[in-house]
């Protein structure tokens, strides 16, 4: 069963987006743990570890990635975690988008995704 | 209403008439096996007097700005004067958010609407840890009382109406904008505006609560007090909808749990020992206007009376202006799609249309931009003319509830109504909003419609133009969209630099000192303690962080 993080970093309260993801990856036969609101990038990379997540899925609309998104991958370095699939959903303007995936973050899921789109990108990913 | 003889022709003549349909069904089904709108009411092929039967015209509409003002507030609505034009505007810094202001003001908008960045909301200074990246993002940094003066540099406070997007710190936002009025020699009574100032739906569906409920419930009660003895003009509270909705709930749980929080309101600060006409004149009200034209409409007309019925009943309110429900609407967000985004000024007009057909009484209508960015200069004020546009080119506000009587309308006023209520005895015996939303009774409906919703575009039950049909392969991406300056944290870090080193430190420290010694009072009123401690140049996390050491911070489940 792949298991998910599904993260809201920093000061943002929309989670609306995260919740309906998250219950469709579970709909989809995955096992997806939800950090609740206002987690630092310490407390997710901390997650990732202990609950030993195959995919970690932030879900971000304040515009604070630009800060937040180099920091979670910054310390996934540090902690020399390799093996895990990064994705994001919320709002990225279009030039940030090679940015962001050149960083690592594989999958970027904008307005409009359906959530059938993320689980068969995750499913495709993880299995490979 | 109508006479029972005519009454009983019509239903014969309707029996006949459905009788003869069965033939067009069979050469021309219709479009769907049945007809639902998103709160989950069925609709009829059409109405009629006979779905009025049971309407009593003087108890259940009466005329416009009577009791139960289910046809608006005030007896002329906008043949007297138009709603309140207020885009919702903040980013950056006070400097560039007051050239966004008198930007709109030049522009016929008339008043201002205050869109604070996370932390300010959440009462961290810029400089906080947890500032970092947020700062400016989704709206203004205000750090300290010298960040507001310059947010309304040269806005002249008895003029204007302000309205302040702001919760768990509400209090102490009023407090800054009282003293600036102050500087410009305008006194507190001459103070016209609205603090959002509505934990409860922090708790459900916005996240920026600091306080446990109990403490954040005292803020709200003594806000209530203080202002109807000192800022009598000012709305204490604008209990919201909007935020429930956009996080995925139906129009009728949106009205429901909306009138639910107020409820609790009421009764928190009728426990407080206030009488309530002191103080219900002044609690006022925001929905959302979202993409069913009708059932929003029937949803604004039901507020009305359902809210007017509960003042009077339920808590026994004496003066009519305690009964009124008075309202802003803004668009739904959430409606609006980052493809073909010129659409959305489509999608944006219907909703204002709904909204004044509704009887709102002040409105902010979002910008086609929206699901990409921060709304640019060009398309807020192309969503101001929209306004402007229904104003005085459409011919809607020249009647009072142009659309009351409409069989339709009156049924789904009826049932919309009569659902809510449905909600609020629900959550009654749950023993009210706040052990609801403790209990999480209010995310998990929420919760489940929001996925409800989802499904349903991904099925194509729902239809959304340019995203699940009607789609385009190749889609140029809007230029000039608004970015943020990357320089913002920086700069208000500079800026609380020389604040601290300049201000009398010895002021704040006796501020801070004397608002402790309050907050661990409850018989005190905390908003003197607040107006004191912005005076004396505290920053916003310091006074946010003073009440933290008292109150604690919510742990949400």
């Amino acid at each position: 069963m792949i298991k998910v993080l599904m993260a809201k970093p920093g000061l943002d309260g929309h989670d609306r987006g995260a919740k309906v993801v998250a219950r469709a990856l579970r709909d989809a036969g995955m096992e997806v743990i939800y950090t609740g609101l206002r987690q630092t990038p310490e407390q997710i990379v901390e997650a990732v570890i202990q609950e030993d997540v195959q995919v970690l899925a932030l879900s971000i609309l304040s515009g604070a990635q630009d800060y937040l998104f180099p920091r979670i991958i910054e310390l996934l370095k540090e902690k020399k975690i390799k093996d895990v699939l990064v994705v994001a959903g919320g709002i990225f303007p279009s030039e940030d988008v090679p940015k962001l995936e050149k960083m690592g973050i594989t999958g970027l899921f904008g307005p409009g995704t359906t959530t059938g789109d993320i689980i068969n990108f995750i499913q495709d990913k993880v299995k490979k | 209403m109508a006479d029972k003889n005519d009454l009983k022709k019509i239903r014969k003549e309707m029996d006949e008439w459905e009788g003869k349909l069965a033939e067009t069904l069979k050469k021309r089904p219709e479009r769907k096996p049945s007809f639902v709108n998103t709160s989950g009411i069925p609709l009829n092929r059409t109405y009629t007097p006979l779905d009025m039967e049971e309407a009593d015209y003087l108890a259940d509409l009466n005329f416009p700005g009577d009791y139960p003002f289910t046809r608006g507030v005030q007896p002329t609505m906008y043949r007297g004067r138009h709603w309140t034009m207020r885009q919702y505007a903040g980013f950056a810094t006070a400097e560039e958010t007051n050239r966004r202001y008198r930007y709109l003001l030049e522009k016929g908008q008339t008043g201002l609407s205050v869109a604070f960045d996370l932390p300010t909301q959440i009462g961290y200074d810029s400089d906080h840890p947890l500032s970092q990246g947020e700062v400016g993002k989704v709206g203004v940094a205000i750090d300290s009382v010298r960040d507001m003066e310059a947010l309304f540099d040269g806005i002249p406070l008895d003029k204007v109406s302000t309205s302040m997007t702001i919760n768990a710190p509400a209090a102490i936002l009023l407090a800054m904008y009282i003293v600036i009025a102050e500087k410009q020699g305008v006194t507190p009574d001459k103070l016209n505006g609205t603090i959002q100032n509505d934990i409860l739906k922090e708790y459900t569906s916005r996240g920026t609560y600091i306080f446990p409920p109990e403490s954040s419930m005292r803020i709200i009660t003594d806000t209530f007090a203080y202002c109807s003895e000192s800022v009598p003009n000012w709305n204490t509270i604008s209990i919201s909808g909007y935020h429930m909705r956009e996080a995925g709930c139906t129009a009728v749980q949106e009205l429901a749990f909306t009138l639910a929080n107020g409820i609790a309101y009421i009764d928190a600060a009728i426990k407080a020992g206030l009488d309530v006409d002191t103080f219900a004149r002044r609690v006022s009200f925001f929905f959302i206007s979202q993409q069913d034209f009708f059932e929003e409409i029937a949803k604004f007309r039901a507020a009305r009376r359902l809210w007017a019925r509960i003042m009077k009943e339920r808590f026994g309110a004496k003066k009519p202006a305690s009964w009124m429900l008075r309202f802003h609407v803004q668009t739904a967000g959430s409606s609006l799609t980052a493809q073909q985004p010129d659409n959305n000024v489509v999608r944006v007009a219907f909703q204002t249309l709904s909204a004044v057909l509704g009887g709102t009484q002040s409105l902010h209508s979002c910008s086609r931009d929206e699901a990409l960015a921060l709304p640019s200069e060009e398309a807020v004020r192309l969503s101001l003319r929209t306004q402007q546009l229904i104003a005085h080119e459409t011919g809607v506000t020249d009647v009072v509830d142009p659309l009351g009587g409409s069989y339709y309308i009156e049924q789904l006023t009826d049932e919309v109504e009569r659902r809510a209520e449905e909600y609020i005895e629900k959550i009654d015996k749950m023993g009210g909003a706040v052990k609801a939303t403790e209990k999480g009774y209010i995310n998990k409906e929420i919760e489940e419609s929001a996925y409800q919703y989802q499904k349903g575009v991904e099925d194509k039950s729902r239809i959304v133009v340019g995203v699940n049909d009607f789609v385009e392969e190749e889609e140029e991406k809007p230029a000039d969209l608004l970015k943020v300056d990357p320089t913002v944290g920086e700069s208000q870090k500079a800026k609380l630099k020389e604040l601290r080193s300049s201000r009398d430190q010895s002021k704040v420290e006796s501020s801070l000192k004397d608002l402790k010694k309050a907050t661990e009072n409850k018989k005190e009123n905390l908003l003197p303690h607040f107006v004191n401690s912005v005076r004396s140049e505290a920053t916003l996390g310091e006074i946010c962080d003073t009440l933290r050491e008292v109150f604690g911070e919510y742990q949400a489940a």
